[in-house]
């Protein structure tokens, strides 16, 4: 497949892989930020060819894994609702609140609907309009202005029984917040690219700076990832740190500014709780004030619900890199994907799901690795 | 993945038998995948003991006063009912058809029975009963006996079909889930993933502009053509719901041994990889249902891809892999650039992304 084929070629995967073998002198340890980067590095194997002074450390990019409970349960409150027709994507609905999942809620009777884009479940509004139509917002940078713009169709069209449960998170304050955590090992960062798309790399700078370490920014196919690989390790033998942009066929260094300015018009920039991370100031979407009419919090009355996470799922170090899942006592056992204690186990980004459904044990990383 | 007429997966049963935990029914039981498992595992298989069921093929073998008959049902639930390629009614044909083939057997008569949903278009429903009597009679296979019901408007979905079949298993041909041995090849009868991405292609809400149709089709010509060729077949089987992935670690577990097949021998078309790509699924997971897994001996293994692409729909027939040690159930896909992946079963329904 055209675009897609080149980036999975054995012989140049082969030999970016050896470059790196010869680049890399000293242990280093680089975090992919995103979860659609984990999964391509489980499911291509890149784990397993990569030289063992290498650790690669799964990061926060999940944004269903850090979606927070409480937004799990107000989504719950809402869906079962007498009336409601609460649409999302399809990998929220395995994601588990405090008593079930959104599929459990549509099997008991709620009408769960997927939804392939915002603006689907506008269309379903427009087409049933004496029933309220909730749109679980949920997504870092990537999917904000396609839900921003559906925020703001449905003001401009008066479609009154539309509403979104938002729950935005943002790159750069988390990875800001992990790189100053006591014990961080994280060398070099591999960060998003679809988010670049959006964002630009501006901010990536400012936290490479701040911190001293290389970020580059990368794609997800095996090419793109060991590109990524390349240039990080490239920077720390040479000791330099700086942004690089090794996705620029798609990402470019000043992002989307169109996106922006709808996001800017819809959402404002508040502090937001990540599930296993805690509250990170500045790290989130919520509508602005006079959008308060597609608020889903607010038209339901949910806005004060605060939820405790269950201590039985260590799923936040696993978000901070500082788990590996096979390494959890529940991972297998008591967590499963059809039982899962937490997001990363269900999620189509998870790191855990990434390890499950890919079938890595612990024993099985470590002799595929020697 | 149908296992004597229970649509979901099941592995090789372990004592003690496993508990059923879930206390409602959710769509991921019918998703074909491990609580399919699960739901036939520890409720269904312990209740119905029989010798037969637990042999866990796509349908039942019974001797019959010296005769061996295969038996097999499905219930097709499929939306949209018209889709690219087929509709319901001759997927339900070829559903039972092809499971009849998969235990070796030529089919001798099919029931049809209809649940219709007060409302539904008689001009739909002539439209599928034609397709239902067009399959049939390619196959050929007489549709003997039947059954209607009509449940009030909205306590269905249009048109719920389900066929059940009796077969003739051939004369000096074994074939069962059980019979896989280390050194086998593992042989795919064509490209897989057309169905689901077909049918999930003409589903309302996804407008995805895809010339692909589903491989909905009756395998009987091909199975034919692979036993004569090679007549020590040893298991056979179509990976509908939980696709090949799914229908390979079934196997791997009924035999109690391993598979390890080659990414990039296994055909899948194009749009296929194009439309997963972008809904985040795996090929090796979406469902087919005109396509079906050969477990042969290795010495049997070019005779049998020769016989499939001699026959129409077999052209890209091909050897995928190759049955090993084991452990039991385990199975390994072997990448382009030598690292390897563990395959399991599919867990819950394949959920399209967020991003």
């Amino acid at each position: 497949m055209r675009h897609l084929d080149e980036y999975r070629d054995p012989l140049a995967i082969r030999s970016v892989l050896s470059r790196i073998e010869k680049a890399l002198v000293r242990p280093a340890t680089l975090m992919e930020v995103c979860g659609g980067q984990t999964h391509a590095i489980l499911k291509f194997g890149l784990d397993q060819v990569l030289p063992p002074k290498l650790r690669l450390i799964h990061g926060p990019g999940c944004p269903v894994c850090v979606t927070p409970l409480e937004q799990i349960d107000r989504a719950l409150a809402i869906a079962a609702t007498p009336g409601v027709i609460f649409c999302s994507f399809g990998d929220m609905l395995r994601v588990p609140g405090s008593h079930g999942d959104l599929l459990l809620a549509k099997a008991r009777g709620a009408d769960v609907r997927i939804v392939y884009s915002p603006m689907d479940a506008v269309a379903i509004a427009r087409r049933e309009p004496s029933r309220p139509v909730v749109f679980f917002a949920v997504g870092f940078e990537t999917t904000a202005p396609a839900n921003a713009m559906a925020a703001l169709v449905a003001m401009r069209e008066g479609v009154r029984n539309f509403s979104m449960l938002v729950s935005h998170v943002l790159v750069p304050p988390a990875l800001e917040a992990l790189l100053s955590a006591d014990g961080c090992e994280i060398d070099g960062l591999l960060a998003p690219g679809h988010v670049c798309v959006i964002t630009g790399q501006e901010e990536y700078e400012t936290v490479s700076r701040r911190f001293g370490i290389p970020i580059v920014i990368t794609g997800f196919e095996p090419l793109d990832l060991l590109s990524g690989v390349l240039a990080a390790i490239e920077q720390l033998e040479t000791g330099r740190a700086c942004v690089e942009n090794r996705y620029a066929r798609v990402a470019s260094a000043g992002g989307n500014a169109a996106a922006r300015r709808v996001v800017g018009e819809v959402f404002e920039v508040c502090d937001r709780k990540w599930r296993g991370l805690g509250e990170i100031p500045a790290s989130g979407y919520a509508f602005a004030p006079a959008f308060a009419a597609v608020d889903a919090e607010r038209v339901f009355g949910l806005e004060d619900l605060r939820v405790d996470e269950p201590d039985d799922c260590p799923s936040g170090l696993v978000l901070q890199g500082r788990l590996v899942p096979t390494r959890c006592p529940q991972f297998g056992a008591r967590c499963t994907p059809d039982h899962p204690l937490g997001a990363p186990m269900v999620s189509a980004e998870g790191a855990c799901a990434a390890y499950f459904h890919y079938g890595r044990t612990a024993a099985e990383g470590e002799e595929a690795r020697a | 993945m149908k296992i004597n007429g229970f649509e979901g997966a099941i592995g090789a049963l372990s004592c003690p038998l496993p508990v059923f935990e879930d206390s409602i029914v959710q769509l991921a039981h019918g998703g074909g995948g491990r609580k399919s498992a699960q739901l036939i595992e520890s409720m269904f298989v312990p209740a119905f003991a029989s010798p037969a069921l637990e042999a866990l093929g796509d349908g039942a073998l019974l001797d019959v006063a010296g005769t061996r008959l295969a038996f097999s049902t499905d219930s097709f639930v499929v939306q949209p009912v018209f889709f690219p390629g087929g509709d319901i009614g001759s997927l339900a044909v070829h559903g039972t058809v092809n499971d009849l083939a998969m235990c070796g057997a030529e089919p001798v008569a099919l029931s049809v029975a209809f649940v219709l949903e007060e409302g539904f278009p008689t001009a739909d429903l002539r439209r599928i009963v034609s397709s239902m009597a067009a399959a049939a009679s390619a196959c050929p296979v007489p549709i003997v006996t039947g059954d209607t019901k009509v449940v009030d408007r909205g306590k269905g979905d249009g048109i719920y079909v389900n066929t059940s079949g009796i077969g003739r298993v051939r004369r000096g041909i074994d074939v069962g889930p059980r019979r896989a041995r280390p050194g086998d090849a593992v042989l795919v009868s064509g490209p897989v993933g057309d169905h689901g991405i077909a049918v999930m292609s003409a589903r309302s809400g996804l407008e995805m502009e895809t010339s692909l149709v589903s491989d909905s089709a009756c395998v009987l010509p091909l199975v034919r053509a692979m036993l004569d060729a090679v007549p020590s077949t040893r298991t056979l089987r179509d990976p509908t719901r939980g696709g090949l992935a799914t229908a390979l670690c079934e196997i791997a577990l009924s035999s109690g041994v391993g598979v390890t097949i080659d990414e990039a021998a296994v055909p899948v078309r194009p749009e296929v990889r194009a439309a997963c790509e972008l809904l985040g699924f795996d090929p090796l997971y979406v469902a087919c249902e005109g396509r079906f897994l050969a477990i042969v001996p290795n010495e049997g293994a070019d005779r049998a891809v020769a016989a499939l692409r001699a026959v129409s729909g077999g052209e890209s027939a091909c050897r995928i892999g190759e049955v090993t040690t084991g452990p039991a159930g385990r199975v390994l896909l072997r990448t382009g650039i030598g690292s390897h992946r563990r395959l399991e079963r599919l867990s819950g329904e394949q959920l399209p992304r967020i991003c």
